[in-house]
């Protein structure tokens, strides 16, 4: 134990005092920070005449400022953080020599990647309530609301749900910092693996979609060949991580959306409840809607940060 | 008196593949000894020091450092032996201080030994005046001398020094080997020293063993090798003649 805090403390003093992890952690807080005050200007305008709305504080999360909302804004480049504090984690180390000294140090051996990815984390986490507690205190101070016990619980849920999200590519980029002994290389690799999941799939997805089931305006669109052609779809973008995340914290930080599913694929109560009642969808409710999501999510973060740790475990020292 | 081995290898073997890289290498290392590990690169010296260590696995035979099997228990050997990997590698951004903070982090010293223990091997190394310059901006010869530090500050039994005086001066070199030898001699420390420049391993090794290509070709003292070349005579062979002889023969 001792082996793994010497690590994580080193780490956590390297990722916050590094020029890296500053410039991306002024560039978010600043857009961030742009986007809710946005959202807030917005809402102020909206609020106003209306006797009450029954979430104010969480539409300074979910509604579009200039161009995003801030839960978009992580879903889109939320990863560059992962990647960025994990892409030479190991390759680094092994090629200054620093590796091996430490490594011939009375520590387990795991110490190194745990420390490692432990520190990242926490480095993660910080940033996230950072700028999550100043978009609350602009909440407080421009519009003037304050945020419910229940708003308060999915913030919260909000914030571990994207603290895995980050931490995937975070183990995504230690993996490739493991695998490639070039700093570089691992670096492109894991930004070339982010545009392709985040952007790619998605449009891979209709692309499969359509020549699985061809939906053709000009003759008869028949409904099973739509439904189809929606679940194809569906299916494939879901292993982008960022749909993953999207669909994840759609319910969570917006209660009245009562599911992730388009109108095409909702079921027949799904579609009764949204048409039918206005009413916000309570807390347990809305996790258990998206529950499938943050399982998948937090699974793969973990598998993805196992296969690190096994062929961190199995690989020569010197190679 | 039979001394009891504080290194012991048996028939220890790694290969990579096709690839031998150390066969069959049968070592004893006595408690309080230096021993000079000479051979050409790529002998397998590293990768033995490394299999004494716990850091890589023997696909064959077994070694025993402290008496400890190093594929069972590497954490207790490397809390007793000191390696200094050849190239030693530094945060660049950390300061000499740090830089040991760290080792001595992760070798679990409590903050307060640590302190004191410091500025007594920055002193011995001859790193005082540079405490909290950044290892970045270090020479050759205060890298390997700041490394030597980082080795000792778990204060350990054994040292394993991986061409240790490989790119410094003549006077860096002659210096470090002298610190070698007094920790040998002051502290009873046993030392395991891979090196090219024969001159030196001559001067402060008890023996010697000679690897080439995976094997150990020679193990004795200087003479004794000398006397099986070149038989007993008046003359006395420098260990780069004998070193030359055995490398001519394989």
């Amino acid at each position: 134990m001792e082996g793994l805090s010497a690590v994580f403390r080193k780490e956590l003093q390297d990722h916050f005092s590094s020029f890296r992890f500053a410039i991306l952690f002024a560039l978010i807080a600043m857009v961030s920070f742009i986007t809710s005050y946005m959202a807030a200007m917005h809402l102020r305008g909206n609020l106003e005449g209306l006797s009450s709305t029954r979430f104010p504080f969480l539409m300074l999360f979910s509604t579009p400022g200039a161009l995003f909302s801030m839960v978009q804004f992580v879903a889109f480049f939320g990863p560059l953080i992962g990647l960025v504090l994990g892409f030479d984690a190991i390759n680094r180390e092994r090629t200054q020599g620093t590796l091996i000294k430490v490594m011939s140090q009375p520590i387990y051996r795991d110490a190194v990647i745990n420390g490692k990815f432990l520190a990242g984390v926490a480095t993660i986490s910080t940033m996230f309530v950072a700028i999550l507690l100043v978009i609350s205190g602009f909440g407080l101070a421009i519009v003037g609301i304050v945020p419910g016990v229940e708003e308060i619980w999915r913030i919260f849920i909000f914030l571990i749900i994207s603290i895995f999200y980050v931490a995937f590519w975070l183990g995504l980029s230690i993996l490739f910092s493991i695998l490639l002994k070039n700093v570089a290389t691992s670096a492109l690799t894991s930004v070339a693996l982010w545009i392709f999941l985040s952007f790619f799939v998605s449009l891979g997805a209709e692309a499969v979609a359509d020549s699985v089931a061809p939906v053709d305006p000009k003759k008869d669109i028949r409904p099973e060949i739509v439904l189809k052609n929606a679940k194809v779809k569906r299916m494939v973008s879901l292993c982008s991580p960022m749909v993953l995340y999207s669909d994840a914290t759609a319910t969570i930080i917006d209660p009245m959306r009562k599911t992730t599913r388009s109108l095409v694929l909702m079921g027949p109560m799904e579609e009764l409840l949204s048409s039918r009642f206005k009413n916000p969808l309570s807390l347990t409710q809305s996790i258990l809607v998206v529950l499938p999501h943050i399982m998948v999510l937090i699974g793969i973060t973990l598998f993805c940060f196992f296969i690190s740790y096994l062929v961190f475990m199995l690989q020569e020292v010197r190679t | 008196m039979a001394r009891q081995p504080i290194i012991e290898t048996r028939d220890l073997t790694k290969t990579y593949g096709p690839y031998r890289a150390v066969s069959g290498l049968n070592i004893r290392v006595e408690a309080g000894e230096v021993f000079g590990f000479l051979g050409p690169n790529g002998a397998g010296k590293t990768t033995t020091l490394l299999m004494l260590l716990g850091l890589t696995r023997p696909s064959k035979g077994s070694a025993s450092v402290c008496g400890l099997d190093p594929s069972r228990s590497p954490r207790e050997i490397k809390k007793r032996v000191g390696y200094l990997p050849e190239n030693v590698g530094f945060y660049g951004d950390m300061t000499a201080i740090e830089s040991l903070q760290y080792v001595a982090a992760l070798n679990g010293i409590p903050k307060e030994t640590a302190h004191e223990r410091m500025e007594e091997l920055l002193q011995l190394v001859g790193l005082e005046t540079d405490p909290r310059k950044r290892t970045g901006a270090f020479s050759r010869g205060m890298k390997q001398r700041l490394g030597v530090a980082e080795v000792l500050i778990k204060d350990p039994d054994v040292l394993f020094l991986d061409e240790p005086t490989l790119g410094l001066d003549p006077e860096g070199a002659i210096q470090l080997i002298d610190l070698i030898q007094s920790l040998n001699q002051n502290r009873g420390m046993t030392v395991l020293l891979s090196s090219h420049n024969l001159y030196q391993v001559q001067r402060i090794s008890n023996r010697v063993g000679i690897m080439i290509d995976g094997s150990l070709v020679a193990d004795g003292s200087i003479e004794s090798l000398a006397e099986a070349k070149f038989g007993l005579g008046e003359k006395e062979y420098t260990l780069e003649e004998v070193y030359m002889k055995y490398f001519q023969e394989v």
